[in-house]
């Protein structure tokens, strides 16, 4: 089944007079609420409040005072993206712009997607349910590369041309951000533009281009404002750039096709978070997400080294976030939101120089007001008695997770995840002394050397956890989960060159894995296991490492009806596998190639024009040290070990203590007459 | 409830629960203009800036429009039935008056609807007290020389429950009544019913005499 572009699209603007304009418009037509035609259509779809809007901390701006209006976009479903802190600081950082407005809108299930393909009602904000494509800029950040397929129909549905080739200055300039923006080669075709690294600062500047060629008449049309956002040096226009292949089908070079296009492109790093105190004014939904709590982050970037780990590898340098703005903003939030539930988030929350005065601060200044404290991300050996108090000083107690990661102490010396069993044990048996009841472990199967050995360790480390917590507590009512999720290597790591094992082998894994643990009958009754099959970390492995000539296997999996990669019950692994086969031939490169391959030192890689910081030579080092088990320490509290992202972004480690103390706050008592609300 | 600094009561337990339970509320995709619900305080507070802080506190369009101290006796009970207007776009009013007709001639009018125990059948047709044709008024969003009928219902709380799209498929079953898009249905009222099958605000109650604070 193909999927045609029946949205009907307004008739387009000539070039000499598109989005540009700074006089009256041309699309008036388009600017108009798509409310009266999309309410009718509610009533037959699931979970309608999703596409209503109306949240606590939306924003909804005159249209016409505004010059540069954004369209920002987490391309799942609403549930899910909402809570996106990406979206929701970019979303007030531009709405506190006078002169810029930026709505939201979310990935349409597929129940409401054909049903708007029927009546022709175009892909639209939940803010003011403009159409997105009477926007300026369409911004999309990618977290995950399963968002892929939803981008296609975001567009399709927009009325806007699939191909950034076909689009015309009507159309707004796509943008895609987030993690998976730095190999977007995958998605070349589709979007205009991507940017690297934080936004906070990119938007501003992005914004203050678009003002400008607005101002002067849009001279030079979508072409120019492309080539002044490429003159940034940190703004990706693949347009600009060639792709060259061998014989053999490895990339021979990446190389601009026009002289004033910088070769490569680099990330953008925000120093002082405490500059950029986001969100100031969350957005507390009506319908139900998947994350309802006030979420701060203490400090963006992680010096870990984890190998696997994409997130630590080009967020850095760590940037710590103070005790006392933290404090603010959860203060403010809380005020602003009614939420009653903190999350300290960060890529491993119990790092931060002053975690623990943090967390003892926090839960006094909250005492008896069913106000409770979550970090998401804990290490095992960070993780103490005293943070497990300050957790669950309300009685109430969030869930913990920890993540050894590797089964075996070999396979956590190659990833670099530096935890021992016995931290591990101590930490577990410190939340099950501490009231926890069930803790969850997160492991990955299918790293690079993995044997089945390795895996099975697992099942031991389950045991131990169980023995050793009934006998500190003297109980049997204990519990923990054992989670497992497939290991997909991303760019800029230095598993970036390693070959993925193949769904069959996973699976095999697990199985064995599962038996292992159940061959202890008494303890096994104690161990939850959940896992992921192979086959999505596959799709995943090819999206993530894919040059441009994956665009054409997304596409035709898109048009196959491909939508929701993400979600279990959405994914068709039959329909990737068929889609590759279909599609990759023709450039003398098929699924393997791309994902149980591995690269070897001096291939070119489709990332390696995107300057992450990371010095290339010291990624092919580490992972010769990951094959060697050799393990490599914490720039934090070592010598720096020359990563390269510092000196490369003029970049440094920004971390406390700062020494002080959050004081207790004053109780304010009484009924409230929230303004924020009422407007 | 935070947003407002109500003191609101917490329940017992492992994960307490703020307290506070609604009374009938109305389906999804339906708009309303009389919901209730109470809510348990850890101290008095007067009604009135309770209502206030309350409005302040809630998204534009969710409007507290009272509040009165609760003298005793559960509010659900009071909830004897709810009045509601059904639009009908591009329905002739001369169409939906035959299937009224029908409707209201019917002993019985056996409806399915999917239900959280699965597909079930039931009768649409007993719990509905009045059933009219309203007069065409003008509707702002709809070209004028568009149709659109409209339907006013009195129905009966019972179990299980009939809803106006339960009516709606009664008046498919005996009529074959099918609009053409999907019918805006409002709640106008809901509460006590009179000997006469008037509707009685089920705060009234409450009202005379309240004194604040009192449980």
């Amino acid at each position: 089944m193909s999927v045609p572009s029946t949205t009907p699209r307004p008739a387009a603007a000539n070039s000499g007079d598109g989005p540009g304009s700074v006089g009256p418009s041309p699309r008036r037509d388009l600017e108009l609420s798509v409310w009266p035609r999309l309410e009718p259509l509610l009533p037959q779809v699931t979970k309608p409040i999703q596409y209503v809007g109306g949240e606590l901390g939306a924003v909804v701006k005159d249209w016409d005072a505004a010059t540069v209006r954004w369209a920002l976009m987490y391309p799942d479903a609403y549930e899910v993206g909402l809570p996106n802190q990406g979206v929701q600081i970019l979303y007030e950082v531009l709405n506190e712009l006078p002169d810029t407005l930026a709505e939201r809108t979310y990935a349409v299930w597929p129940d409401l997607e054909k049903l708007m393909r029927a009546h022709g009602v175009p892909q639209f904000t939940v803010d003011a349910h403009r159409p997105v494509r009477a926007f300026d800029v369409f911004g999309v950040s990618f977290s995950t590369e399963l968002g892929y397929t939803n981008l296609l129909t975001a567009i399709d549905l927009a009325g806007i041309p699939l191909l950034a080739a076909d689009r015309t200055d009507a159309d707004p300039v796509i943008l895609a951000g987030g993690h998976a923006a730095f190999n977007p080669e995958p998605i070349a075709d589709f979007v205009d533009a991507a940017v690297l690294g934080d936004g906070e600062e990119a938007v501003l500047e992005i914004t203050a281009i678009v003002r400008e060629w607005k101002a002067e008449g849009s001279p030079g049309g979508r072409d120019e404002l492309l080539l002044r956002l490429a003159r940034t040096e940190s703004v990706y226009v693949p347009r600009f750039y060639d792709v060259d292949y061998l014989p053999d089908g490895r990339i021979q070079r990446v190389v601009p096709n026009r002289p004033d296009v910088p070769f490569r492109v680099h990330k953008r790093t925000t120093m002082d978070l405490d500059a950029w105190p986001y969100p100031k004014k969350p957005l507390v939904p009506l319908a139900e997400t998947v994350h309802e709590r006030y979420a701060v982050e203490i400090f963006r970037g992680c010096t870990r080294g984890c190998r696997f780990c994409q997130a630590g590898m080009i967020t850095r340098p760590v940037r710590e976030r103070s005790i006392t703005t933290v404090g603010q903003m959860v203060q403010q939030g809380l005020e602003f939101s009614g939420f009653h539930e903190v999350g300290l988030l960060s890529l491993s929350s119990a790092d931060h120089s002053e975690i623990g005065d943090m967390c003892s601060g926090l839960a006094q200044q909250y005492e008896g007001t069913n106000v409770s404290l979550s970090l998401p991300s804990t290490r095992v050996d960070a993780f103490n008695i005293d943070l497990a108090q300050e957790l669950s000083r309300n009685g109430r107690r969030t869930g913990l997770t920890f993540a050894p990661e590797g089964g075996s102490e070999r396979i956590r010396k190659v990833i670099n995840k530096m935890v021992s069993k016995d931290d591990l044990i101590r930490t577990v048996v410190t939340a099950y002394t501490n009231g926890w009841r069930q803790v969850k472990l997160y492991f990955m199967c299918g790293l690079p050397t993995e044997t089945d050995a390795d895996v099975l360790e697992i099942a031991d480390m389950a045991h131990e956890v169980i023995r050793a917590g009934r006998a500190a507590t003297g109980s049997r009512d204990i519990r923990c989960t054992v989670s497992i999720g497939g290991f997909v290597p991303k760019p800029h790591t230095p598993f970036q060159w390693a070959s993925m094992e193949r769904p069959e082998v996973i699976d095999h894994r697990l199985k064995l894995l599962k038996q292992a643990i159940n061959a202890d009958r008494s303890l096994g009754r104690a161990i939850g296991f959940r896992y992921h099959d192979g086959e999505p970390s596959l799709i995943e492995g090819l999206l993530s490492r894919g040059d441009r000539r994956v665009g054409a296997v997304i596409r035709r999996v898109w048009e196959n009806g491909g939508r929701f990669d993400g979600w279990s019950e959405h994914f068709s692994y039959q329909r990737w596998v068929e889609a590759a086969a279909e599609v990759l031939p023709a450039f003398g490169v098929d699924l393997d190639w791309y994902t149980t391959r591995e690269r070897d030192e001096l291939e070119v890689l489709p990332w390696d024009h995107l300057d992450s910081g990371l010095d290339k030579d010291w990624l092919w080092q580490d992972w010769q040290d990951a094959l060697g088990e050799y393990e490599q320490d914490d720039c934090r509290w070592t010598p720096c070990f020359d990563c390269g992202v510092c000196p490369a972004m003029d970049t440094e480690i920004q971390i406390g203590p700062t020494g002080k103390k959050l004081l207790p706050l004053t109780p304010v008592n009484g009924l409230k007459f929230p303004a924020a609300a009422s407007q | 409830m935070r947003r407002a600094g109500v003191p609101i009561a917490f329940s017992q337990g492992f994960t307490p629960h703020p307290k506070i339970s609604y009374a009938s509320a109305a389906p999804t995709g339906v708009a309303s203009e009389a919901e209730y619900l109470e809510i348990g305080l850890r101290e008095p507070v007067d009604p009135a800036r309770l209502r206030g802080a309350l409005d302040a506190a809630l998204s534009p369009g969710l409007d507290v429009l009272d509040a009165v101290v609760a003298q005793g006796g559960s509010l659900a009970d009071r909830i004897e039935a709810s009045h509601w207007r059904i639009e009908m776009p591009q329905v002739e009013p001369a169409a939906l008056d035959r299937a009224v007709a029908a409707f209201t001639a019917a002993d019985e009018v056996l409806v399915e609807r999917m239900t959280k125990q699965g597909r079930r059948t039931f009768d649409a047709r007993a719990a509905v007290m009045r059933i009219d044709v309203a007069p065409p008024v003008a509707t702002p969003s709809e070209a004028p020389d568009v149709p659109c009928a409209i339907l006013e219902l009195v129905v009966r709380q019972v179990i299980p429950s009939v809803r106006p799209d339960d009516v709606l498929s009664g008046l498919r079953v005996v009529a074959d009544l099918e609009p053409p898009v999907s019918p805006r249905v409002t709640r106008l009222a809901q509460g006590t019913l009179t000997a006469q099958g008037a509707i009685v605000d089920p705060l009234d109650a409450d009202r005379d005499g309240a004194s604040i604070g009192e449980r």
